[in-house]
């Protein structure tokens, strides 16, 4: 029989410290519903969506309850909506309306895929998509917006970047009644990956099969407890243990995935091997960081503590699944995260350290609450700089900023669930008006040329 | 196909017989019983085999997650795999 421990570890770990599998997300592929006519797309994309995904509500509930593990979200990524677009021209907004519609439906809670992919320049129908995004975002509950400005290949598109910065501002603006939530469900990228199952940036890529699970993994809880009960260790068997955690954590997750892909009949794709927080109390990636010793999250030595934990969340998950994706490391989405939250109230933490933070971790500045009055260049250049991290450093990279409109330093946000709430942050005044202006393109780095 | 009860509470009579009598009910055969009682707290794990029962081991897990709340007691059911995949390389 089982070793009693291993038995009460498990069990405490879902029961205490929230262990949990964040998102089962299906990929789908809308290549095949691609028509010149934008209602007959539509129709397709509603019928094919609602056809592949019509029991994945049910059958994640079925494997939570059975294996008694929690599965929070079920959701699906879609094909970049852009390339329909390209095929069929049209009010773009009808694809939102259709994915919001269709995801409704199937009972998932989000759907991914409003995206574009413009890092080396705009194709037929990406600027159209792009220019429609605030209004999808504001007119749907549900559809997650991405769109792809830069890459290690290709470098960084500055007039996609500039016309970002404009689209998160009214991405906010369409939404200020609602806390400006349009802004919380788009994601600028620079390096994204085509598998990854977590929102708002999950699309589904064209190297991608027809349809594919993924699975995405969670447990900051978990680790924070196991390092919490082990004291005062030194810094590599800090790693260790977190390693061993990631370890347990990734095999469960490698589970469910394989298990939902058995009973859907849809090969199993990728888990990523995240530590995603939520708002919830002993859930917090930042706590991780102040277990370890820092006084608050933010403080001197926080990028330091935070490489170490994304480095040994991944030695730890490689080793328990079969085939590892998306994005793979530790989140810090400041507004989900309750320890960030109160780094943030507090001041110790600001956007610069958050910068730093994300160049040795994934993702990015996530869910960052920014001035109203915040210009989109100012923006569009927080957006490039955080691109460049990424494509110099030849990682995947993001942006998830929103402007609350009318609202100022000390104010605060309130989105409710997984996305949390945060106090407005300090953003650098002086204009970058002149270079975003300037558009254009930031080469590749000399990296790049591998072969 | 097996998966593994847990039971942790208040000791009391009956709990053992009461959880083996649901066992019974849907069919499901226990194999093993570690149970130990400490002052007066009371905790069991057993490991059951569901390979011919007669319902849903999700509805099963509800149905005993309702008496251990009747009885004040803290009851899981859980798929072995769940253990073995966590615990085993």
């Amino acid at each position: 029989m089982l070793n009693t421990n291993d038995i009460l570890e498990t069990i405490t770990m879902i029961q205490d410290e929230n262990l949990d599998i964040r998102t089962i997300t299906m990929g789908i592929s809308l290549l095949d519903c691609a028509d010149s006519d934008i209602h007959v797309s539509c129709r397709k994309i509603y019928e094919k969506i609602t056809r592949c995904a019509k029991d994945l509500v049910s059958t994640g509930c079925e494997i939570e309850r059975e294996y008694g593990i929690p599965i929070i979200n079920k959701r699906i990524s879609v094909t970049p909506i852009s390339m329909l677009c390209g095929v069929s021209g049209g009010d773009q907004v009808e694809y939102a309306k259709v994915l919001d519609k269709a995801s409704k439906a199937v009972g998932v809670n989000f759907i991914g895929g409003f995206s574009a992919l413009v890092q080396k320049g705009f194709a037929a129908g990406d600027r159209e998509l792009i220019r429609a995004i605030p209004e999808a975002l504001a007119i749907t509950d549900q559809v997650c917006s991405s769109v792809n400005i830069g890459s290690t290949k290709a470098g960084i598109n500055m007039d996609a970047v500039a016309m970002m910065g404009n689209v998160i501002k009214q991405s906010a603006q369409l939404t200020a009644d609602r806390d400006c939530i349009g802004a919380a469900k788009l994601v600028v990228f620079c390096n994204a990956v085509e598998d990854n199952p977590f929102m708002a940036g999950a699309f589904h890529g064209v190297g991608e099969p027809d349809t594919v699970i993924h699975v995405g993994v969670s447990g900051p809880g978990v680790v924070r407890a196991a390092l919490s009960k082990a004291g005062d260790i030194p810094l590599n068997e800090v790693a260790d243990l977190i390693k061993r955690t990631a370890f347990k954590i990734t095999r469960m997750g490698q589970l469910v995935g394989a298990e939902a892909s058995r009973r859907l009949g849809v090969p199993f794709g990728i888990v990523d091997l995240s530590l995603a927080p939520t708002p919830a109390i002993g859930d917090s990636v930042a706590h991780i960081l102040e277990e370890i010793g820092l006084e608050q999250c933010g403080a001197p030595g926080t990028t330091a503590a935070l490489a170490m934990l994304n480095d040994a969340v991944k030695k730890g998950g490689v080793m328990a699944s079969s085939t590892v994706g998306g994005l793979s490391g530790a989140f810090i989405p400041v507004t989900e995260d309750a320890g960030m939250i109160d780094a943030a109230r507090a001041g110790t933490l600001s956007i610069e350290k958050l910068e730093a933070m994300t160049a040795v971790c994934s993702v990015g500045l996530d869910m960052i609450v920014i001035p109203g009055d915040t210009s989109a260049e100012t923006i569009a250049a927080i957006i490039a700089d955080e691109a460049a991290i990424g494509m110099v450093n030849q990682k995947t990279t993001a942006v998830r900023l929103i402007p609350a409109v009318g609202k100022a330093m000390g104010e605060e946000l309130n989105f409710g669930g997984l996305l949390g709430s945060g106090p407005v942050m300090k953003v650098g005044t002086k204009s970058p008006a002149r270079m975003i202006g300037r558009g254009g393109h930031i080469p590749a780095p000399m990296h790049s040329l591998k072969n | 196909m097996r998966a593994i009860i847990t039971v942790v509470g208040r000791d009391m009579v009956g709990i053992l017989a009461r959880v083996a009598g649901e066992c019974a009910k849907i069919n499901a055969n226990v194999i093993e019983v570690n149970q130990s009682v400490l002052q007066d707290m009371f905790a069991m794990i057993m490991l059951i085999d569901i390979s011919k029962i007669t319902c849903k081991l999700g509805d099963f897990g509800e149905a005993m997650d309702a008496i251990g709340q009747e009885m004040g007691l803290k009851i899981h059911v859980m798929h072995e795999d769940l253990f073995n995949s966590m615990h085993r390389v």
